[in-house]
């Protein structure tokens, strides 16, 4: 499982990149893998508002759907929208496989840092 | 607490991703993924633990007077090794389970059932069972593999004699052996494919289970999960029970006409079917919008709700979402664009013809 040093992490399996004004959110190495081959995404659109903890796309696999959930409150400011196109690119490469970009963003949930969801995650497998 | 088949340590060594599933504990995919799986079945070979389906024998004289009125097919003129399909249907018409009887002599049959319903089964037979019959639950002494896939017959062969292998579908060499190991043989599956299913001593399945992966390793055979057991099924259009098939719902409203013998004298259900008709039935779409269908969904055609979907996923072969649904009969048909409510959000279906996915012989 890869973590990376450098990213922030939600306790819903969310990577986030603070990239100057924006903030970039995926999901995590661990999360794709535990939710195996995926097949669809649902995003959402440009301009879009999304809140701190609420749901703002969904990932399908063949066998079931899951949310992705926003750690920030702001504003869609872009979408990746490949991924509709090539799910697979979010387990092959996760920490690559951006799901949207977030401007004005106005409130940021408790992040942890890569350390700490490592830490997070063999909690959860225990 | 859920039990676990005797191949539970090899699923587990194997990487397999274990889920609680009918009161046991199973892999749900191992490293390759379900999509993996699902291909290898389809273009080479896959090999399936289904050792939690159940196994009942119904032994007496008065067996397959048993058998004829429990289910609604007819088992007359059935050879020794020979295996059928049926449903067993309840009083009102509705289905309490399907399953498959092998003859194994004129007063001595197995039956193999879904684990989900295992226990509900065979209390049903106690409770109906009438005159010289004996029913025995023996799943426990047996392991159940599925060897399914273009390449199974060919690596199977190379275990055992040919004569060890039924050429025809739906038949079983009972007394058979494969690598040393005593098995029952059966050309039967429930993937589409061409295969075998194996039925041996619970203590021998660790060491077939091996033979068979190393024996098929060159060919592409590797082990696959319950995800790629049921979009093989899905993708191949079996109807599964507590999905297509419910206590509610008659195999005749299922679509198994071929399984339901309305003309035998008499069966549990038999007069409740007929005197309900069809008034549903079982229908194949494709998703021609956005998104996957997936079970229990509203079905809508021209914004009135006509059923709901029985199942749904993405079918890793035909690279096509599809799902079944169960509608009212008269409602539609092949071609006919219909909607299915997806989490509040309408996605665009056309009616296919099932099944979605047939091989090519």
């Amino acid at each position: 499982m890869e973590i990376r040093a450098e990213l922030k992490y939600s306790k819903s399996h969310e990577w986030v990149k603070e990239d100057g004004d924006v903030v970039v959110i995926g999901l995590t190495d661990y999360a794709q893998s535990e939710l195996g081959d995926l097949v669809f995404v649902n995003l959402p659109e440009e301009g879009d508002e999304v809140a701190a903890g609420d749901a703002f796309a969904d990932v399908e696999s063949v066998k079931a759907v899951s949310d992705v959930y926003s750690p920030v409150s702001g504003t869609v400011a872009e979408v990746n929208e490949e991924l509709m196109d090539a799910p697979e690119s979010i387990n092959e490469s996760p920490y690559d496989a951006w799901f949207i970009k977030v401007s004005d963003v106005s409130e940021t949930e408790e992040l942890l840092t890569a350390e700490e969801y490592e830490a997070f995650v063999q909690s959860e497998q225990e | 607490m859920e039990k676990k088949t005797p191949l539970y340590d090899a699923h587990v060594e194997a990487g397999g991703k274990i889920v609680p599933f009918a009161g046991y504990l199973l892999p749900v995919q191992y490293k390759a993924g379900v999509i993996k799986e699902h291909m290898a079945v389809r273009t080479q070979a896959g090999l399936f633990d289904v050792s939690h389906m159940g196994e009942v024998l119904c032994q007496g004289k008065d067996a397959f007077d048993n058998l004829q009125m429990m289910m609604t097919n007819d088992f007359t003129g059935m050879t020794v090794g020979q295996a059928r399909y049926s449903p067993m249907c309840n009083e009102q018409g509705g289905t309490v389970d399907d399953l498959i009887v092998y003859k194994r002599g004129d007063e001595d049959y197995l039956i193999v059932v879904n684990a989900a319903n295992r226990e509900k089964d065979f209390q049903w037979m106690l409770d109906h069972q009438k005159g010289d019959v004996t029913f025995t639950d023996v799943s426990d002494d047996y392991v159940q593999l599925a060897l399914q896939g273009p390449k199974a017959i060919e690596i199977l062969s190379r275990l055992t004699d040919a004569a060890n292998i039924p050429e025809k579908n739906y038949h079983a060499v009972l007394d058979a052996e494969v690598g040393g190991i005593p098995c029952i043989v059966s050309r039967t599956g429930y993937t589409g494919e061409d295969g075998v299913e194996l039925y041996l001593a619970a203590d021998k399945g660790v060491e077939m289970w091996n033979l068979l992966l190393e024996t098929g390793k060159d060919d592409g055979l590797i082990p696959c999960g319950l995800g790629a057991r049921d979009t093989l099924r899905m993708e191949a259009a079996m109807p599964l029970y507590g999905h297509e098939m419910t206590d509610d719902v008659t195999p005749l409203e299922t679509g198994l006409k071929f399984a339901v013998k309305l003309k035998k004298d008499d069966f549990i259900g038999k007069a409740a079917m007929e005197a309900k008709g069809t008034p549903i039935k079982r229908i194949g779409m494709k998703v021609t919008g956005r998104g996957i269908v997936r079970e229990e969904m509203p079905v809508s055609k021209d914004g009135k709700v006509i059923g709901q979907t029985t199942s749904g996923t993405h079918c890793p072969f035909l690279g096509q979402a599809v799902a079944m649904a169960l509608v009212d009969s008269d409602s539609c048909q092949v071609g006919d664009a219909l909607q299915v409510e997806v989490r509040g959000r309408k996605v665009d279906v056309e009616v296919i013809p099932l099944p979605f996915y047939k091989r090519e012989k």
